[in-house]
């Protein structure tokens, strides 16, 4: 079972990313946890929420939160993809899920993520990172405590510097 | 200025680190150019036609005499003996070498100093009038707001990967803008309103480079509580929103202009509406707070115009011209802002020597508090200097080859280090800047012309604002000759105005001799007090385009 980062722990994923569920699906026993694209969901959430596996979603910054926002409820996780690690919008989206949405459940960053990235996407609500199957997670864990001061307000100290001050 | 706290100082220290990591991860080879590139330009390193260039931040332009001493030890120590004040009011240098970096950043940050997000898709160093906190003409200073805003956006997490850089420019002044601001992604205008209260006018989607446009006004009167939140929603809005799939229609101009600015500007409020009054806000406490971080000087009491000056001044026309050109009045009676001049003919615009800047250290020390400000026209600025003293201030200042009185003059030349260093650049610049100082060699003819500000870029990016110069120069390849574009009617200033080109290109020869020639039909055509640009706007185009490209002439 391949592994991911998950609560600054390396842990064995339990989660399947499904690419091609109208190909692949058929395969897959009824009760492991799917992760599927958003479109495939968007068309198919009657027949996946009848399985006994959990569903999770796989967006990417450039799908429109609100074509989804509303189905949070029925979804375990949230896979917010990075095509390319420069690709900011996946920061935004997060922060407006935990933040504005109240989404509790996984999110996790899949695709291009890399460990000098992982701090920023932590605070911003990420919890959950698939790296690249060459890096070293135990190594990339140590880049959560490499800035240990922030100055801003973000989903993991919601407090500004200046509130914090003594 | 802003002293740093305590986190402030681990923050920078525990960044210093990081970057060694990431260095040393890089020589390694667990680290691929592409993912290095991201990480090093987000410090400010970039990598240019013969080496490394370093980009250090200075916020806001200001910078303490320890700080300008380490600026001299790290161009003698790591560098060729100078350093470049950049159009951003940053320190570059050109010849560091990568893998002594981490060592450089480490030098920094004993003096509070640093490299980062000077380069990259985020939000880069803030920068103000260089006259700020001094000047009589302002509604109040506007440095604090410019910290609040370095904080927010030092390492802001949401932020980091925009679909391209973000620049944010703040002033306060009632006379000029001297920070440009309606040609930076926001611009920021501290203004009063008729029950006297303090807000800001937000200005969003300026900008040069390939598609210059003035900002547009979106916000006429923002509370300063409301600052932040307004930032962030701004910045959401381009990060979620911005062009991602061509780096020459991503900056935030390109998306104001096609949702048009009152569409973005709603897009910004709806934004934030669910932000505003959390915990973004910044109380009136806090604001306070970083105010009392930027207190006056000990200031004596002092009277204007001092017989010593008065007498000085009739003693010596040399002296009393410099005092027209290269000073400003101060708000304290019996002070005044002087500007040291880095462009004298054959230096490159904005250099100076490690020696030049030990000195410029001792005068801070000596005439002015121990502080110094970098201007966008990439001066220095000595802000609080007695009257009584800017005589001996003069003297030492010739010596040290700083007195050239040509401050806003044609010879106050804004130039980017161009095709001699810079691995972007179409065309060199430098020699051009030269070539248009040697040409306009009679000071009483410079004088003659008065204010005027040129410009010289050597690329589509503008580095030196060519856009916005009244007279901007744009060096240009045809097909592997270096030609030079000119632009008439820019400014930088409230007026905000992109300037026009005049015609075809010139060869690298020809420039001086154009811009005598635009000179001299300004010169023909002004009617009393009026400066080239007010002419300019007068008489239009045409006149000076017909007598450029006049054959035989």
């Amino acid at each position: 079972m391949p592994k991911i980062i998950k609560g600054r722990e390396v842990i064995e994923d339990q989660w399947v990313l499904v690419a091609e569920p109208s190909e692949e699906l058929q395969t897959i026993e009824d009760d492991i946890h799917i992760i599927v694209p958003l479109s495939y969901w968007t068309d198919n959430k009657t027949a996946i929420l009848a399985r006994t596996g959990k569903a999770g979603i796989q967006v990417s910054g450039a799908d429109e939160l609100d074509s989804f926002s509303e189905d949070l409820d029925d979804i375990d996780v949230i896979a917010i993809d990075f095509p390319k690690f420069g690709d900011g919008r996946g920061y935004s989206m997060a922060r407006l899920l935990r933040e504005r949405h109240g989404y509790t459940s996984e999110i996790r960053a899949t695709g291009d993520v890399l460990r000098d990235q992982l701090s920023f996407m932590e605070r911003c609500g990420f919890d959950a990172y698939a790296l690249r199957a060459d890096r070293n997670m135990e190594d990339a864990i140590k880049s959560f405590s490499a800035l240990t001061i922030a100055y801003q307000s973000d989903v993991v100290e919601p407090r500004p510097i200046y509130a914090r001050r003594p | 200025m802003y002293a740093y706290k305590e986190y402030d100082q681990q923050l920078l220290d525990e960044r210093v680190e990081q970057y060694r990591d990431q260095t040393q991860r890089f020589f390694k080879g667990e680290l691929s150019e592409e993912e290095f590139l991201i990480l090093r330009l987000q410090n400010g390193l970039y990598v240019q036609r013969h080496a490394p260039l370093l980009r250090v931040a200075v916020p806001y332009g200001m910078l303490n005499s320890n700080q300008v001493r380490k600026m001299a030890h790290i161009a003698r120590t790591y560098d060729k003996g100078y350093a470049h004040i950049s159009t951003r009011q940053n320190v570059q240098f050109n010849w560091p070498e990568m893998a002594n970096v981490p060592d450089i950043l480490a030098e920094l940050a004993s003096v509070q100093m640093h490299a980062v997000q000077t380069s990259g898709n985020c939000i880069r160093n803030t920068t103000t009038d260089q006259y700020a906190g001094v000047t009589a003409n302002e509604v109040t200073d506007p440095r604090p707001y410019c910290e609040i805003i370095r904080q927010w956006s030092t390492f802001h997490p949401e932020f980091a990967y925009l679909p391209r850089k973000f620049k944010i420019a703040v002033t306060a002044a009632t006379d000029e803008d001297r920070a440009a601001i309606r040609f930076n992604d926001v611009g920021l205008r501290l203004v009063k309103n008729d029950k006297d209260e303090i807000g800001f006018e937000v200005f969003v989607g300026g900008g040069l480079g390939r598609t210059p446009l003035a900002g547009s006004l979106i916000q006429e009167f923002l509370e300063p509580k409301h600052l932040l939140s307004y930032l962030e929603a701004v910045l959401r809005v381009y990060n979620l929103y911005g062009r991602r799939d061509n780096k020459y229609k991503a900056r935030i101009k390109i998306l104001v202009k096609a949702l048009t600015p009152e569409v973005f500007r709603d897009k910004v409020a709806v934004e934030w509406e669910r932000i505003k009054d959390g915990a973004l806000d910044l109380p009136d406490a806090e604001i306070e707070a970083m105010q009392s971080c930027f207190p006056d000087p000990d200031y004596e009491i002092l009277e204007n115009n001092p017989a010593s000056l008065v007498e000085a001044k009739s003693n010596s026309s040399a002296f009393s011209i410099w005092l027209r050109q290269n000073t400003a009045a101060h708000k304290k009676a019996g002070y005044q802002i002087v500007t040291l001049s880095l462009k004298p003919t054959s230096v490159a615009p904005g250099d100076v020597t490690d020696d030049q800047l030990d000195a410029i250290a001792d005068l801070a020390d000596r005439y002015s508090f121990g502080e110094v400000r970098n201007t966008h026209a990439q001066n220095i600025v000595l802000a609080d200097v007695k009257q009584t003293e800017l005589l001996a201030l003069w003297e030492e200042l010739k010596s040290l080859n700083f007195a050239n009185a040509n401050i806003n003059t044609i010879t106050d030349i804004i130039c980017c280090p161009g095709g001699d260093f810079c691995a972007l650049a179409n065309a060199k610049s430098l020699p051009v800047a030269e070539q248009i100082q040697r040409e306009f060699d009679d000071l009483d003819f410079v004088y003659d012309i008065g204010d005027i500000s040129l410009n010289i870029s050597g690329c589509m990016n503008a580095c030196s604002h060519h856009h916005i110069g009244n007279i901007g120069v744009l060096g240009v390849d045809k097909k592997g000759l270096e030609f030079y574009q000119i632009s008439l009617g820019g400014d930088a200033g409230f007026g905000a105005s992109v300037g026009k080109i005049i015609g075809p290109s010139f060869k690298e020869a020809e420039v001086a001799s154009v811009i005598s020639k635009i000179i001299n039909i300004y010169i023909e055509n002004r009617i009393e007090g009026e400066t080239f640009l007010m002419t300019y706007q007068r008489i239009g185009m045409s006149p000076f385009k017909e007598k450029v490209y006049a054959k035989n002439n």
